[in-house]
């Protein structure tokens, strides 16, 4: 079942057909179980993975992304939850991580420019409650996300008929 | 000028070679007949590689191999098989089992001596024999019995000439494996008779359905039997050129003479991406293996509903569909399909008369190209 997860985690467009004939399952039964994943969230939704840099200039957007880390003053009963929460909360945010190190929590802003992710965190994150501090990472290039790599794939090198 | 060699002059070229000359000049061509992993070697025993030619290992080795590498494929064979090989005495690093082949074969025959070899197998076995000076003694194995070999066919064949069984398993074309049963039953006949077993286990761990049998694992066997392995399909470490040899000592040590006088040793960095290969590629070599059946599965399922009997391949990367339905010859069908939807197969009469009727596909090809290959051989089917 696990095997059905991880299929789909890499491609999400198989068919369950597909899915079922790879693993030897009976398609009801991959049908079912996808349904219920879907149902109880363990499938939140299915996307693609968009590799920005080389859409063409036409329809390309211009986006930045930067990582920023986030000291917080813990508070009891919550430590840094309620804190995260908030920053969660606003669309900017991509990801928020509780981590160990020098900060507390690392988060991703995407913003339209430098300026739209400036103004983000000095008005909307820096101003939250028990935000002590931040250190903003605007990054440069993108070379792997979540386990895709953005550069050209190697070409096949082998001869067509070999023994 | 004086005759040269007569049997390499008399070795008849490959049959798979007439079918890259079509298939290279071809565009939008999908090749399932490519004998090779299509995953390139896993990246952490390339930078292994990277490392050791930047830290200059490029240099020779021991005859015989690192030791390091010859400790680690021996304990390897312990843990997964039970097979008990001394890496000192026993083992040696080849430049993959093609070497290994030959070496085997040239220090276990004599002029004149005869090697039992059922087929239909790989295209470097009939060939290897003649060059050591031996005779190859084809028996048949059939579809209907999924390729296995009959040991009542083979011990129809033996005569006092014979020096040797030559078997490969799991098997490139057919994709079958080789049940134990079958490999105890073809041991005890070489006890009885005094014969040589050389066991072709380059795809040992490409197997689907129940685990890979050592013919060095096998009580019987064991003194007799020449094993040969490498990285070149489960690391997909193909054009590294690394194998080994693992046999009784005797035989060992004479296959280190030949190959310290004609090889030396195998390439150094290939040796060392090999330790690593056997160090911590293992989850890369699991998620391949996984990748392989599935595709696998989607394939044969394929070809079966466009009406091509397909016996169940239990391992290696190849299916062995019969094509006795198209009214044509093996040769005809790949010839015409590549022509015609531009989808290369290999004929299996190339891999011996029991292959004819069938053609060789691999499914080492990415997925949605399995899927057009079986879509275009649809189309090939429907306008015969």
């Amino acid at each position: 079942m696990r095997e059905i997860l991880e299929l789909l985690e890499r491609d999400s467009s198989l068919s369950h057909d597909t899915i079922a004939t790879m693993l030897g399952l009976p398609v009801e039964e991959v049908s079912a179980r996808i349904a219920e994943w879907e149902a109880s969230g363990v499938i939140r939704r299915y996307k693609a993975v968009v590799d920005w840099e080389s859409v063409d200039d036409a329809i390309s957007r211009e986006k930045v992304v930067a990582f920023i880390d986030v000291s917080v003053a813990p508070a009891r009963g919550v430590g840094f939850d309620d804190v995260a929460l908030r920053i969660s909360r606003f669309d900017e945010v991509t990801s928020v991580h509780l981590v160990s190190g020098g900060h507390d929590l690392r988060c991703t802003v995407v913003g339209r420019d430098i300026r739209a992710v400036s103004d983000f965190v000095s008005q909307r994150l820096s101003t939250i409650d028990r935000v002590m501090s931040t250190a903003t990472h605007f990054v440069l290039k993108t070379h792997k996300r979540d386990g895709d790599v953005f550069a050209e794939p190697e070409p096949d090198h082998r001869l067509r008929v070999t023994p | 000028m004086k005759p040269l060699n007569e049997v390499i002059a008399a070795c008849p070229p490959s049959g798979i070679r007439r079918f890259f000359d079509i298939a290279a000049e071809m565009d939008d061509v999908i090749s399932l007949g490519v004998g090779e992993p299509d995953f390139v070697t896993p990246w952490r025993i390339r930078e292994a590689g990277i490392y050791a030619l930047e830290h200059g290992y490029t240099t020779y080795t021991s005859n015989a191999g690192l030791p390091a590498l010859r400790m680690l494929i021996c304990s390897d064979l312990q843990q997964r098989y039970s097979a008990e090989y001394e890496w000192d005495t026993e083992c040696l690093i080849t430049t993959g089992v093609s070497e290994g082949l030959d070496l085997a074969l040239r220090v276990l025959l004599n002029p004149g001596d005869e090697v039992i070899v059922p087929e239909p197998c790989y295209v470097a076995y009939e060939p290897c024999v003649a060059f050591a000076g031996g005779t190859t003694v084809r028996v048949p194995t059939r579809w209907e019995d999924r390729f296995t070999v009959d040991v009542d066919v083979v011990a129809a064949a033996i005569t006092p000439r014979t020096k040797a069984i030559l078997i490969g398993s799991p098997a490139n074309p057919t994709g079958a494996v080789q049940p134990r049963e079958t490999l105890q039953a073809l041991a005890r006949l070489a006890e009885k008779h005094d014969l040589y077993l050389i066991s072709d286990e380059i795809y040992d761990r490409l197997t689907y359905n129940g685990s890979h049998t050592c013919l060095g694992a096998v009580p019987e066997a064991r003194e007799r039997t020449v094993v040969l392995g490498g990285f070149s399909k489960a690391q997909a470490m193909t054009g590294w050129r690394v194998g080994w040899i693992c046999a009784p000592q005797a035989v060992a040590e004479l296959c280190v003479r030949v190959h310290q006088y004609t090889m030396l040793c195998a390439p150094h960095v290939s040796q060392l991406a090999a330790v690593e290969a056997l160090t911590s590629a293992e989850t890369d070599v699991s998620e391949m293996v996984a990748d392989y059946d599935r595709r696998r599965r989607v394939f044969v399922k394929g070809l079966r509903e466009i009406g091509l009997e397909c016996p169940e391949p239990d391992g290696a990367f190849y299916a062995f569909p019969s094509i006795r339905s198209s009214g044509l010859d093996s040769e005809t069908f790949a010839e015409r399909l590549l022509k015609e939807q531009g989808v290369a197969v290999v004929p299996g009469n190339v891999f011996g008369p029991s292959g004819e009727g069938h053609v060789r596909c691999s499914y080492a090809t990415a997925l949605p190209q399995l899927e057009t290959a079986v879509d275009r051989m649809a189309a090939f089917l429907q306008s015969l």
